[in-house]
């Protein structure tokens, strides 16, 4: 960063806080509640490969959304309040990548040195899977705000820790039924799914929920490339050679923005409906180069969808973010924005209970068990895990370029009610996919 | 026989890109006995400057002949090569030779990870797009496929670059004496042979060849940080099965490898990334030192 660009931040920094500590004191919170902060350790990627896609937006959605917390009155209510019930919100911003031995390290650096008053990140599963024993050893109040692996909470259980989006298997169910609501053609499907936890879940999930609602659909191929593998001349080819109705793929980042690159030139989009189950963060970047027809999700009631279902809520934090950087926000800081709110929600409702005072980690974890709140991504609902885990509603659409805004858009858009793409509580999410969707609630 | 013809073609395509990726890192050990861990991203930082240099092309009006887009990518990788070659060789490996090749690996290592620090500095985090090339030549058509010309134009550089560096070798003066210095670096000097231009200019030549296949790559895909990474891997497994520091020995490991992988893809494509290495295990246990390495008296 250049200096003069390192002295606007300063001043712009400055002249925010300035504002928060004045309409702080505008709206009359209590002295005590506006002098203390409360210090979140925000752990996301802001290096390597996943920072681009999910890691980056997710912590300028955050920063964004901070901001505007702790200036107060801006959101719509509930959350018009100052920063967390009046106590200014101080994030501490720390790199996810290196692996999980490292995150458990840097866990607890920032709960035993940096005295944080929680923790929210993590959009690597392995990392998800080796945080919560800690946090539970250092009784840390730890929200996982981002990674799909259902195993978190179907394995095992926290008192200290909540995920507060949808686990995965919610994002290929979706998928599965747009195919059978919208009437497309898959006698045969193939798929193409990066080579580790995230793509072989992916396809499973997918395979089985076929296997359900299109019960004649045939897995022609299933391909695994290596992650960051970047060159699929031989997967398209391979993919084309069997000529599929469906391609599902779970690829992500630079992985799925070279596989669109390189499939798109050759046809393959024309000759199957592919369908990718997490595919609207690389929108933005690829503007017309992804090809209309395209059934896209985003993990959730994100991205382009959620702007579609247009709440106050949504529509302003979408302006600001595309007014902060100039792109459009997709389903990273939808998940980060979701994980705030939710944090603010748990820490207001405690602080209503014990009487106005900074709650302590007992006291957030008993007011975010079976928690909800809404969110620009929808209504956000802490039902599975033991109060734990949450469940969100979902939306497929398909994609269009829209030549006089010069942007792509969803059309066709499908929306899912939580309870139509999630397993209810103590149930696990392969087996109800398996068992036909037992007690699926679907609007 | 149609699938044959399939896994043949995907095969080639592959393995030419891998052959160009791979050249310079063999290059390299041959001449400078140097395993360049920096490799991956030397090809990383070419795909950026490609990127760069095709987006200011058409941003200049490049619109009106694209095929000199091509140009531009070339352009980008001379650049990266005449910088960073230099910039490396002179002030920095020079002053390790003769250590230990562990010495060599870890600073090449640490190489490695300042110009992967250094891209994101440079470039962002935001990845680069400049497919125009990529889609400017069309498409063949192979039975039920769509291949992009693009691939047979990779195909077609792989041939040349692995001619042309294979002829300056072996049929010109000074590739005589590059070959001299490989042999013996201690007589090469004593009969007059500037040692420090051979290894200042080759290992000038390695940054050039892996820079020029990011460029080559940057059209077929997005540039973002931490591409060079898998491509390391790749090209020790080919220049592995090739014998280190041999250019025929590259050239078949890459065609092996893109061909075992195009097979396990069409056929098996639970085995896709076992392949590659199962073919590099079968070749070691039958030739340790790689298919076309020449088994070397050790100096006392």
């Amino acid at each position: 960063m250049s200096s003069e660009n390192w002295k606007n931040t300063v001043k712009k920094t400055a002249t925010k806080f300035a504002a928060a500590v004045a309409i702080t004191g505008a709206i009359g919170v209590g002295a005590a509640a506006a002098q203390e902060t409360f210090k979140v350790g925000i752990v996301t990627f802001l290096s390597g490969g996943a920072a681009e896609s999910f890691g980056i937006p997710a912590w300028n959605g955050g920063e964004l959304l901070i901001n505007l917390l702790n200036q107060g009155g801006v959101l719509p209510p509930p959350y018009d309040q100052p920063g967390f019930g009046g106590m200014m919100i101080e994030a501490i911003p720390v790199d996810e990548s290196g692996g999980a031995t490292k995150q458990v390290q840097e866990f607890r650096n920032l709960v035993q040195r940096e005295n944080v008053d929680a923790v929210l990140g993590y959009v690597s599963s392995g990392d998800c899977l080796a945080i919560p024993p800690v946090a539970d050893e250092l009784k840390a109040f730890t929200i996982l705000y981002d990674c799909g692996t259902p195993r978190v909470f179907e394995e095992g259980s926290y008192e200290y820790v909540f995920r507060t989006a949808a686990h995965a298997a919610m994002d290929n169910i979706s998928l599965a039924r747009y195919m059978e609501s919208r009437g497309i053609e898959a006698n045969t499907i193939a798929g193409i799914n990066q080579d580790y936890a995230w793509g072989q879940d992916s396809w499973a999930d997918f395979v089985a929920s076929m296997s359900v609602l299109v019960p004649d659909a045939e897995v022609e191929t299933a391909l695994f490339p290596k992650i960051f593998a970047g060159q699929y001349g031989t997967e398209i080819s391979a993919l084309i050679r069997v000529n599929a109705d469906v391609v599902h793929s779970s690829l992500w980042g630079g992985d799925l923005q070279a596989f669109v690159l390189q499939a798109g030139p050759r046809g393959l989009f024309e000759r199957s409906q592919v369908a990718l189950a997490a595919g609207d963060h690389v929108m933005p970047q690829l503007g017309n180069k992804m090809p209309d027809g395209v059934i896209i999700g985003a993990r959730g009631m994100n991205g382009l969808a959620a702007r579609a279902n247009a709440s106050p809520l949504t529509n302003l934090l979408w302006e600001a973010y595309e007014e902060e950087y100039g792109v459009f926000p997709v389903q990273a800081p939808f998940r980060m924005w979701q994980g705030i709110l939710g944090l603010k929600v748990a820490v207001e409702t405690a602080m209503a209970a014990n009487g106005g005072n900074k709650p302590t980690a007992e006291e957030l974890a008993a007011a975010m068990t079976g928690q909800e709140w809404e969110a620009p991504s929808g209504l956000i609902q802490m039902v599975l895990g033991n109060g734990h885990q949450a469940i969100q509603p979902n939306a497929i659409g398909t994609t269009k370029w829209d030549d006089a805004t010069g942007q792509m858009t969803l059309v066709d858009i499908e929306y899912y009610s939580a309870t139509c793409v999630n397993p209810p509580a103590g149930v696990k999410a392969i087996d109800w996919i398996h068992d036909g969707f037992p007690g699926a609630v679907c609007d | 026989m149609e699938l044959l013809a399939y896994i043949l073609v995907d095969g080639l395509i592959y393995g030419a890109w891998l052959f160009i990726v791979s050249l310079g890192l063999t290059l390299v050990f041959g001449i400078l006995n140097i395993l360049n861990m920096a490799h991956g991203s030397l090809y990383a930082i070419g795909a950026y400057a490609a990127a760069s240099a095709v987006g200011a092309y058409f941003a200049l009006g490049g619109e009106a002949f694209p095929f000199g887009s091509y140009a531009a990518m070339v352009i980008g990788a001379i650049f990266v090569a005449l910088i960073l070659g230099p910039l490396l060789e002179y002030g920095l490996l020079r002053h390790f030779y003769g250590r230990d090749h562990v010495i060599l690996v870890l600073v090449t290592y640490g190489v490695f990870l300042i110009l992967e620090d250094a891209m994101k500095l440079i470039w962002g985090v935001t990845p680069l797009f400049v497919s125009e090339p990529y889609s400017l030549l069309g498409n063949v058509e192979f039975g039920p496929l769509y291949y992009v010309t693009y691939d047979f134009l990779v195909i077609a550089v792989a041939i040349l670059v692995g001619l042309g560096v294979w002829f300056v070798l072996n049929r010109t003066k000074r590739g005589k004496v590059v070959l001299a210095v490989i042999h013996d670096r201690e007589m090469s000097k004593t009969m007059g042979v500037n040692v420090d231009r051979v290894f200042l200019i080759s290992f000038t030549l390695g940054v050039f060849l892996a820079a020029l296949g990011g460029a080559l790559t940057a059209p077929m895909i997005s540039v973002s940080p931490s591409i060079g990474v898998n491509v390391i891997i790749l090209a020790f497994a080919v220049v592995i099965i090739g014998g280190l520091g041999s250019i025929e020995g590259a050239a078949i490991g890459a065609l092996f490898v893109g061909i075992a992988r195009a097979a396990s893809v069409h056929l098996l494509p639970e085995a896709e990334l076992f392949v590659i290495y199962l073919v590099m295990a079968i070749v070691l246990v039958f030739r340790p030192e790689g298919l076309f390495q020449k088994t070397q008296a050790r100096k006392i």
